[in-house]
């Protein structure tokens, strides 16, 4: 299945999906040493982001957030790709400074955890995999 | 979002990565807000500037942007710095070189306009401090959007923005009207009354009626408090600010507020004086003229205070007070002026069980990190402290 969004940081990545159904605070959410999901009241807590493609609704907290993301990446432990429904500043400019691959506008109903996507980021599309 | 030829090279790289990855930032929240083009700043002021805010994180980026070559180009401060132990300084003395390599003032503070950062009427800037943003906004008339740090530093570096949001004429009208029937004295009432509205309006536009305000200070504190509790960036005062006459075009919601709003707030932050550490005056930075308040009520006390008085302002306050001999006088009441930072910044909760503040803003980040607040009146607070 293909879905169209638009592109916010150019690149492409192929990966596992990990799905939040809640928005994501990195700054305080994520734990930048390791990369595993530590915010209290996320659906995807104990989980690890690293090299999965990164699937939520939208970013929320401090701006500081964007430092996180680009922490992640200097660490090794960045997600290979970001699927939001709604890109916001801090998520796009932490995906900016990062050069991680980053689409939005994406029902992101349509992705299940665990499947296999292929993101587009400069066509804005994503591919989920049957 | 339409590009110049010369945005299009800097966006390919021609000018070097730093450039390229400020550019990059720009253009992509351009495209999220539907921008039509960039268009050029006059100041910026950028946040992200205290260890405890953006961390070893935020360290490695700003090594790598200077390492590549970040220039800003165009006059921009800083957010106030934090203060801590040893480790923490030697960490936040790192932040402010790498912020000066870029060019940056490093004078460090949420008040830039009481210092050389004074933008004028109808000026685009980008400045990230939300306390600084609504008083830009509100009562100078200049227009800038709540920047993120990052975002911030991205348009200090261009010297553009995307024109979106609080840039557009449109976008500055009001959407609510505030008929506030409660007599506002002072200090610490502007504080109630903005601390009730941003939970309330969380990102309106309030147009308030019946408030006649002498001072600056006040509504700069009324700002920051509902830039806090809300996010809430620009309010019009009816027979005040600047842009009030034109800002009502539709039919608006009306709200009253009168005294028991302003009671609950207050109620919020009555912690008894046995269970407060320090006095902290000064959030937002304090003004001349709130130095010169606080060291008047003091000369009014018989002794000195027993819990220390700590008064956070800019650097350009702190010399004028120095001048003025207003700081010798508070250092005799056991009082100090700290210029360049905040104890908001700081690890506050690991000295202190309580601090005594006038200031909204301070009071909701203060209870937020678990420290038990009084809020009232400057008068008062110096008065009645043990």
């Amino acid at each position: 299945m293909k879905l169209k969004g638009r592109k916010i940081t150019k690149g492409k990545a192929r990966g596992v999906a990990l799905v939040s159904k809640k928005p994501l605070s990195f700054l305080g959410g994520v734990d930048p040493k390791t990369g595993i999901v530590k915010d209290i009241e996320s659906d995807i807590k104990g989980e690890s982001i690293k090299d999965k493609i990164l699937v939520f609704p939208r970013g929320k907290g401090s701006t500081v957030g964007s430092y996180v993301i680009y922490q992640l990446k200097k660490n090794g432990v960045a997600p290979k790709a970001i699927i939001v429904e709604e890109a916001e500043t801090i998520v796009a400019t932490g995906a900016i400074i990062a050069e991680i691959p980053m689409v939005d506008k994406i029902d992101i109903s349509k992705i299940k955890n665990g499947q296999i996507v292929e993101v587009d980021a400069d066509k804005g599309e994503v591919t989920i995999e049957e | 979002m339409y590009l110049t030829k010369e945005e299009e090279l800097i966006l390919a790289g021609e000018y070097g990565y730093a450039l390229q990855k400020a550019m990059e930032i720009l253009v992509a929240l351009g495209e999220i807000y539907n921008a039509d083009r960039l268009i050029p700043i006059k100041s910026a002021q950028v946040a992200g500037v205290s260890y405890k805010n953006i961390g070893d994180a935020g360290i490695e980026f700003l090594k790598d942007f200077v390492d590549s070559g970040a220039k800003v180009s165009v006059y921009t401060t800083l957010n106030p710095a934090g203060i801590g132990d040893e480790l923490f300084m030697e960490k936040q003395r790192e932040i402010l070189e790498l912020y000066k390599a870029m060019g940056i003032e490093i004078t460090s503070t949420c008040t830039p306009y009481y210092g050389a950062n004074l933008p004028k009427f109808g000026d685009h800037i980008a400045w990230s401090e939300s306390s600084a943003v609504i008083f830009a906004n509100s009562i100078i008339g200049a227009r800038t959007n709540r920047e993120g740090g990052p975002s911030s530093l991205a348009a200090a570096i261009v010297g553009k923005t995307p024109n979106y949001g609080l840039h557009l004429e449109e976008n500055r009208k009001a959407t609510v009207i505030v008929e506030v029937n409660a007599k506002l004295k002072d200090f610490a009432d502007y504080s109630f009354l903005g601390y009730y509205l941003g939970k309330a309006l969380k990102n309106d536009i309030p147009y308030f009626k019946n408030l006649k305000s002498e001072k600056t200070d006040y509504l700069k504190e009324l700002g920051a408090s509902m830039a806090a509790t809300g996010s809430i960036a620009l309010y019009h005062v009816e027979g005040e600010t600047p842009e009030y006459k034109h800002a009502i075009a539709d039919k608006l919601e009306r709200i009253e507020v009168d005294g028991k709003e302003l009671e609950e707030v207050k109620e919020k932050f009555n912690a008894e004086w046995g269970e407060i550490d320090a006095i902290v005056i000064g959030c937002p930075h304090a003004s001349i003229q709130e130095v010169k308040e606080v060291a008047e009520i003091l000369k009014m006390r018989e002794k000195p205070l027993k819990v220390p008085l700590l008064i956070t302002a800019s650097r350009a306050v702190k010399a004028l007070a120095d001048a003025l001999g207003y700081s010798e006088v508070i250092e005799r009441y056991n009082g100090k002026i700290i210029a360049d930072s905040c104890l908001i910044v700081s690890p506050v909760e690991k000295w202190y069980g309580g601090i005594a503040t006038n200031s909204g803003k301070a009071s909701f980040y203060f209870s937020s990190a678990g420290l038990k607040v009084r809020l009232e009146n400057t008068e008062k607070l110096l008065l009645d402290a043990p």
